[in-house]
């Protein structure tokens, strides 16, 4: 595999809210032609950006086969694993679905397209360039579970992908497609807006907000009905591997993590962009396939803003689960953020802290009082200064993070915690400079925050 | 931090252990649970409740007790 055969799809300017992250690379977008390769879901995308149409996309990959085989026995025998961050097997979540399910008891399907991760575009580029793909794979998971009912759940204040959706929709409802009925729906602009639990409870009439110790969704979800929800990518594949069959899916990626995935690449690279890869390809592979460092890097951070740091010298680590666990990172949802020269991983998570911390829902005390606090002493590490305690500020955020990880309705406190530890874990000497009060005077601030949400829960 | 938080368990490899649970919705904080049992129950900073690790035979009375003293009914005390 070389990085030149990995495909790329640059993001255009309707696929990215310009007030957020990334809005700064987009503007100096020109067009390419994305390679072939490792491509499947991207491949034969329009090179203007546009979307495909439904005839466009049918004549691409062709007809959606419904009926035959047994879609539950081939995606469990695929090894598809979810893309939303979590990596739960597809097949054993339709398994539980359908099996929850009765003819009084419908399941209902849940295509989540939120995306609040910030610099994340890869469900955007998904939505917005080959919707078909995705409406495909929720047309079959919902024949495969039994539903009548599906959601497209958003993040409110994307247009471009709301617009994508509706017209896709209206396409299908056109030329008559069998599936269940869709409609769609934008919840709260907030980082935890896609949480599973925060979707269901949404969607069953109550605010957005996690639910602590729920009962399995699978079983009993929307309005407490059995939910099969998945990230929309997760459908992508899903919507591939029925069409090509599981010899051919797992064909790319590896044994444990088979198939390709959506990395979202920002940053000190010349060409951010949703890279399309095989799972566990290497780092650098993606970085080349985004056209190469622009500049000296400074550091790694992959799995999202609530993700791991890694040194930027790292590019030798395989992007999927088991290649990233030697050096205690998560794959989370596929992003690779390349810190520019001049940035500073210390002073970056106390930004990012910053802005996770205000995130929280804060209906749990450990994260409630936790997150500000561990905000608190990474600005102290970055900044100097801090309280008045004895303790040093790395110090200060290990035991913090010990009291805050696991104890939450959700993992966000856990995001946070992976993300500090993460800096102590890859950057010792930067850590240890910082705290001896030899903080950067210069660092210069690069990873785009968003604003703050409209404050609502529904 | 060496405390294991038993929420954070799945309880399923374990057997029938008994843990506490915490519902970290409904915690206050008022930090009873500590006092009735420090034995399994320390707090945190912010005066939460860290779960020690499973309850004992010995100490699966007072963990009922400590269960039914909670004023926000947030403690649960979960077999298996």
């Amino acid at each position: 595999m070389t990085a030149g055969e990995l495909t790329q799809a640059e993001l255009g300017t309707a696929d990215v809210p310009q007030a957020e992250a990334g809005a700064r690379e987009v503007e100096r977008r020109d067009q390419t032609q994305p390679a072939e390769g490792a491509a499947r879901l991207l491949r034969g995308l329009r090179a203007d950006g546009v979307a495909l149409t439904l005839a466009e996309h049918v004549a691409l990959h062709g007809a959606l086969p419904l009926g035959g085989a047994d879609l539950v026995e081939v995606v469990e025998a695929s090894g598809l694993l979810g893309r939303g961050g979590a990596g739960f097997p597809l097949g054993t979540k339709l398994r539980t679905v359908r099996d929850a399910g009765s003819a009084l008891r419908r399941p209902v399907l849940v295509v989540n397209a939120a995306e609040s991760e910030p610099a994340s575009r890869k469900d955007a580029v998904l939505i917005t360039r080959a919707p078909h793909l995705v409406l495909d794979g929720a047309v079959l998971a919902a024949h495969a579970v039994g539903a009548k009912e599906a959601v497209v759940w958003l993040h409110r204040g994307r247009p471009a992908v709301l617009r994508a959706v509706e017209a896709a929709l209206a396409e299908r409802r056109a030329a008559g497609l069998p599936g269940p009925s869709f409609r769609v729906v934008e919840g709260p602009p907030r980082y935890v807006g896609g949480e599973s639990t925060a979707v269901v409870a949404h969607l069953s009439g109550r605010d957005a907000r996690p639910i602590t110790a729920p009962p399995l969704i699978a079983r009993k979800g929307v309005g407490g009905k059995p939910t099969l929800l998945s990230n929309a990518e997760t459908f992508a594949h899903f919507a591939l591997l029925v069409r090509r069959g599981t010899p051919w899916f797992r064909s790319a990626g590896t044994q444990a993590e088979p198939g390709t995935m959506l990395v979202t690449v920002v940053g000190a690279v010349a060409v951010p962009g949703v890279v399309e890869a095989p799972v566990g390809t290497a780092l650098g592979d993606l970085v080349t396939a985004s056209g190469g460092f622009a500049g000296t890097p400074t550091a790694l951070l992959v799995g999202g803003y609530a993700g791991s740091w890694l040194p930027a010298d790292r590019l030798d680590l395989a992007y999927s689960r088991a290649g990233l666990l030697p050096a205690g990172a998560d794959p989370g949802v596929g992003m690779l953020v390349v810190l520019p020269a001049g940035a500073c991983p210390v002073h970056e998570t106390a930004r990012l802290a910053a802005w996770l911390a205000d995130e929280r829902v804060g209906q749990c005390g450990p994260c409630l009082n936790g997150l500000p606090a561990l905000a608190q002493a990474s600005r102290a590490l970055a900044y100097g200064g801090g309280d008045a305690t004895s303790m040093s500020a790395p110090d200060q955020l290990r035991r913090w993070a010990g009291m805050v990880e696991g104890r939450g309705a959700c993992h966000h406190p856990d995001g946070v915690v992976r993300l500090v530890r993460s800096l102590l874990l890859a950057f010792p000497g930067e850590v240890a400079r910082h705290a001896a009060g030899r903080a950067c005077a210069d660092a210069q601030p690069a990873i785009v925050l968003p604003g703050r949400g409209d404050g609502s829960w529904r | 931090m060496a405390v294991t938080d038993a929420s954070t368990s799945t309880g399923t490899a374990a057997g029938t252990r008994t843990r506490l649970v915490v519902d970290w919705v409904r915690c206050e904080g008022s930090g009873v649970c500590a006092e009735l049992l420090p034995e399994l129950v320390e707090l945190d900073d912010w005066g939460f409740p860290m779960v020690k690790g499973p309850v004992p035979p010995e100490l699966s009375r007072l963990a009922e007790r400590a269960r039914a003293a909670c004023p926000s009914l947030a403690l649960q005390v979960v077999s298996g």
